[in-house]
């Protein structure tokens, strides 16, 4: 049994809507090269939650979800005025402000503990998912239908929901204006919108995601999670709303993945658990890695067979302007080893072999030569070339024995150049164009 | 698997919290731990700790030339799982598991995994810096989470020591670890006073550096080595959420009060010297003070002590500056005023509107004021007039034919309209120097444009 409802499901839904929560607001993080903003509020709430509770002696949500809020925007203003006024660099500023209110929320949080109470600021870091149990969950799923269950779920999930709801709220109505703020806050507020205004509400959503986040699952994950679905979406796609639409499936499915993955896997060598907030960081870093490596657009791999292709084409179109151009040199036929010098690789076999396959050049006796398809080609080719040649010297005003390098990169791409006269300008003849018969 | 019931998340605790009042410490007691007499085991954590913040400040300020502050919190919380690794496979190759030099070796190897991750993310994707740091810290610090939860689940044997690379557990340090850290510590510093020339050369210009022909790809490196050192150390004291911040805040502070690097490496190091022998002590004497959060603390009051007060880059003396600079224009404008409508005396009418039109609040007018009478540009006030000394009229004339000058200048040199050219002379016609107006003669004269005369005939 993989799934026990008393055990599991509140922590996994916790962990699933803290996720989402922080995975959504952690879009426009990115954009705006803010993601360490949320590693720095995440660690100055505490001491808000700890004044908080020192000021108003009672553990009440709204009153901790206060503290935190305003431990986070006084967070953002810190950053800003110590950038500002201090002129420190953006990201000592961050360091400064973050670790001096982290500092004073460690030191407090001491004080405010009776001495014989087990209270460590690390249940900040690591999160509480465990202790969520539903002792009286009933056996099956069926039985979650009744009044009980609502009374049963834990203050957390619904403070989350809240959070959860507001910040959808949040990002869909003000979509517009906070995707124009992200990519140009320059631009926003020449057009009257308040960037400024707006950066403080999201970082106000961020505070309150944060602080409605790790008293489920620890700062750590919060920090993960604001951080890690938004840039994996962000190498699937360049359309911010396919982003968003990724990064909150991606949070979803890297929660239920981690959250398995602590409870599960150690049992199969016989292991306890470990803790979930700690593995589900972990998983969303495995599905990062993962995207950073296979992404079709934007992955190494992928990266990699392009350039790979394109290597193999510049290869291949050398080869027949070299054949050509040897043929108009009246040798119509080379060797191996001709083409070898030619081309400058010492190993052109392969490269022969393609080019026969593709039945662009034809052997014959050991001597290769254009076949009629292969020559069309090389035409197109060359024709470029020269083509190129002549609107550099022509339009571009180089000189004539400076234009070759550039020609021989700008050929192998698509745009064709314009047309020109029947020469280039070294005199030699510019090719007709094969598609024209 | 053992809970840690966290108090103040957990519903259903009962009794509320009180607040703990520590016991003071006796006087003898606190003048016995800060002059190193409080026992070996004390003076050599102090002393350890007081060595570590030296080197922290140090080798912090070529990390924050080198714009790499939040890159060691990307370090620091990769160590965690080092840690946790070391301990658990420690026993396979026939090590103690809870020997330091091993976990710090474990330690090191993964802080540096996650400094080469940060380079690779940025290298092979298109994320920016910040969110590569965010992913490494987030993620390697999940993964030391989880080998914590496994460790305290399953490994058998005493774990509860790996905790106190978290948050630092000075107090409890035993002489050994002490001495291993005060020797990297003291590595640290050697190493940086060998290669400062080095190190200062690749923090201001690199490109020079190369261009040179230093070796800046591994003075780079050596420099991060140093840094992976210091926070290493520091570790077991500290805590690696706070080490951090032993190597940003001393040199950021330190940056306030000077514009040479030596002397900046040099404060760097004191205030961070400083606060480590603080922490300790503090921490020496009140048990449930953690050591980390208050050397961060004084660390902390430091740079918000010098954000504010440092003569030439603090907030205060930059305000000051700004202002004063702000009294003067106004006092120039106020004198050039009085020296264009032709009078010696300035009715308190007169002056009441002029205020108003250059929007000037009372206190700013109190300010001018008072600015003007002590350099004797305005003399004794009665009630309804004051009157303008003959300084001020001089001043107020020299200001206006600044202002004529200019003003011809940018009609006959620099293409701009008559109409435009009153606001951009409001702000220049004060910071003209006499080399420039002097030229500004010149040229005028050459030109053959018309400019009021010199002011020696001037009262």
């Amino acid at each position: 049994m993989y799934f026990d409802l008393a055990l599991d499901l509140f922590p996994l839904l916790a962990a699933a809507l803290a996720a989402v929560c922080c995975g959504l607001l952690g879009n426009f993080l990115l954009l705006r090269k803010q993601s360490m903003m949320g590693d720095a509020i995440s660690h100055s709430v505490l001491p808000g939650l700890v004044i908080a509770f020192l000021i108003a002696s009672t553990r009440s949500p709204l009153v901790m979800l206060a503290g935190a809020t305003i431990a986070g925007v006084v967070t953002v203003v810190l950053v800003e005025f110590v950038k500002r006024f201090g002129k420190v660099e953006p990201g000592a500023a961050m360091g400064v402000v973050f670790s001096i209110l982290f500092a004073l929320g460690v030191l407090l949080i001491e004080k405010a503990a009776v001495r014989h109470v087990d209270l460590d600021a690390e249940c900040v870091l690591h999160g509480q998912l465990e202790t969520l149990v539903w002792y009286s969950a009933p056996a099956t799923i069926s039985g979650l239908w009744s009044v009980e269950t609502l009374d049963a779920i834990p203050r957390q999930i619904i403070t989350l929901t809240i959070i959860l709801i507001l910040a959808i709220g949040f990002v869909s109505l003000l979509f517009k204006e906070l995707r124009l703020a992200s990519f140009d806050p320059a631009l926003a507020t020449t057009l009257g919108f308040n960037s400024t205004l707006l950066h403080y509400l999201l970082m106000i959503f961020v505070a309150a995601a944060t602080v409605a986040s790790f008293e489920a699952v620890g700062s750590i994950l919060v920090i993960a999670m604001l951080i890690c679905p938004g840039a994996t979406a962000r190498l699937l796609t360049d359309r911010l709303r396919t982003q968003i639409v990724l990064s909150v499936l991606i949070a979803l499915f890297t929660a239920v993945g981690g959250y398995f993955s602590a409870t599960i896997i150690p049992g199969w060598f016989g292991r306890d658990t470990v803790n979930a907030a700690g593995s589900i960081t972990v998983f969303s870093g495995l599905v990062l890695s993962l995207t950073i490596i296979i992404s079709p657009s934007h992955g190494i791999l992928s990266r990699m067979i392009r350039r790979i292709r394109l290597s193999s084409r510049v290869a291949l179109d050398d080869l027949l302007a070299t054949m050509y151009r040897a043929q108009e040199q009246a040798q119509a036929e080379m060797s191996a080893s001709d083409i070898s010098d030619a081309i400058l690789r010492s190993k052109p076999q392969p490269l022969l072999n393609r080019a026969v396959k593709r039945a662009l050049i034809q052997r014959h006796r050991g001597m290769y030569s254009l076949t009629e398809k292969g020559q069309r080609a090389a035409r197109s080719i060359v024709r470029r070339h020269r083509l190129w040649e002549h609107y550099l010297v022509d339009q571009a005003g180089l000189a004539p024995d400076h234009v070759h390098e550039t020609a021989e990169r700008l050929e192998h791409l698509p745009p064709v150049p314009p047309a020109g006269p029947q020469t280039d300008p070294q005199g030699k003849v510019i090719p007709d164009d094969p598609q024209v018969p | 698997m053992p809970l840690r019931i966290p108090i103040l998340f957990h519903a259903n605790m009962q009794h509320s919290i009180q607040e703990v009042t520590d016991e003071w410490p006796r006087m003898s007691e606190i003048i016995e731990t800060i002059t190193f007499r409080a026992g070996y085991n004390t003076g050599m954590v102090i002393g350890g700790t007081a060595l570590l913040g030296l080197a922290a400040g140090i080798i912090g300020v070529f990390a924050l030339l080198r714009k790499r502050s939040l890159m060691t919190d990307a370090l620091s919380h990769a160590t965690l799982p080092g840690i946790t690794l070391a301990f658990l496979f420690a026993g396979t190759f026939g090590l103690e598991s809870k020997s330091l030099p091993v976990l710090l070796v474990g330690a090191s190897v993964t802080g540096v995994l996650g400094v080469i991750c940060v380079q690779l993310i940025l290298h092979h994707t298109r994320l920016r810096e910040d969110a590569a740091i965010g992913i490494v810290l987030s993620v390697f610090f999940g993964a030391g989470i989880v080998g914590l939860s496994y460790i305290q689940a399953n490994a058998p044997g005493d774990s509860g020591g790996l905790n106190h690379f978290i948050y630092g557990q000075a107090a409890t340090m035993r002489v050994g670890d002490v001495v291993l850290m005060g020797s990297i510590a003291l590595v640290a510093i050697m190493a940086t006073l060998l290669f400062m020339k080095e190190f200062a050369i690749v923090c201001f210009n690199d490109a020079f550096a190369r261009v040179d022909g230093w070796p800046v790809g591994l003075v780079d490196l050596f420099m991060m080595a140093l840094v992976v050192l210091v926070t290493v150390a520091g570790l077991q004291a500290v805590g690696l959420i706070l080490v951090v911040s032993m190597l940003i805040i001393p040199p950021v502070a330190a940056r306030f009060w000077t514009d040479r690097l030596s002397v900046l490496v040099l404060i760097s190091g004191i205030i961070g010297a400083t606060s480590g022998y603080l922490g300790a002590t503090v921490s020496a004497l009140f048990p449930r003070k953690p050591a980390g959060a208050v050397i961060v603390l004084t660390a902390g009051c430091i740079f918000v002590l010098s954000m504010f007060l440092a003569p030439k880059r603090g907030v205060f003396a930059h305000a000051i500056r700004r202002v004063s600079v702000r009294v003067k224009v106004a006092g120039d404008h106020l004198l050039e005023h009085v020296y264009e409508s032709r009078q010696s005396t300035l009715t308190s009418d007169d002056f009441a509107n002029f205020a108003r039109m250059q929007g000037w609040s009372p206190l700013f007018q109190l300010l001018i004021r008072f600015a003007l009478r002590r350099e004797n540009m305005l003399g004794s006030k009665t009630r309804s007039e004051i009157r303008v000394t003959e300084a001020g009229l001089e001043r107020g004339a020299r200001v206006s034919r600044n202002h004529a000058l200019w003003e011809q200048y940018l009609v006959s040199h620099a293409d701009i309209a008559p109409s435009h050219v009153d606001w951009s002379v409001d702000m220049v016609e004060h910071v003209l120097s006499d080399e420039l107006i002097h030229e500004l003669e010149t040229a005028l004269r050459n030109q053959g444009v018309d400019f009021p005369p010199s002011l020696e005939g001037v009262g």
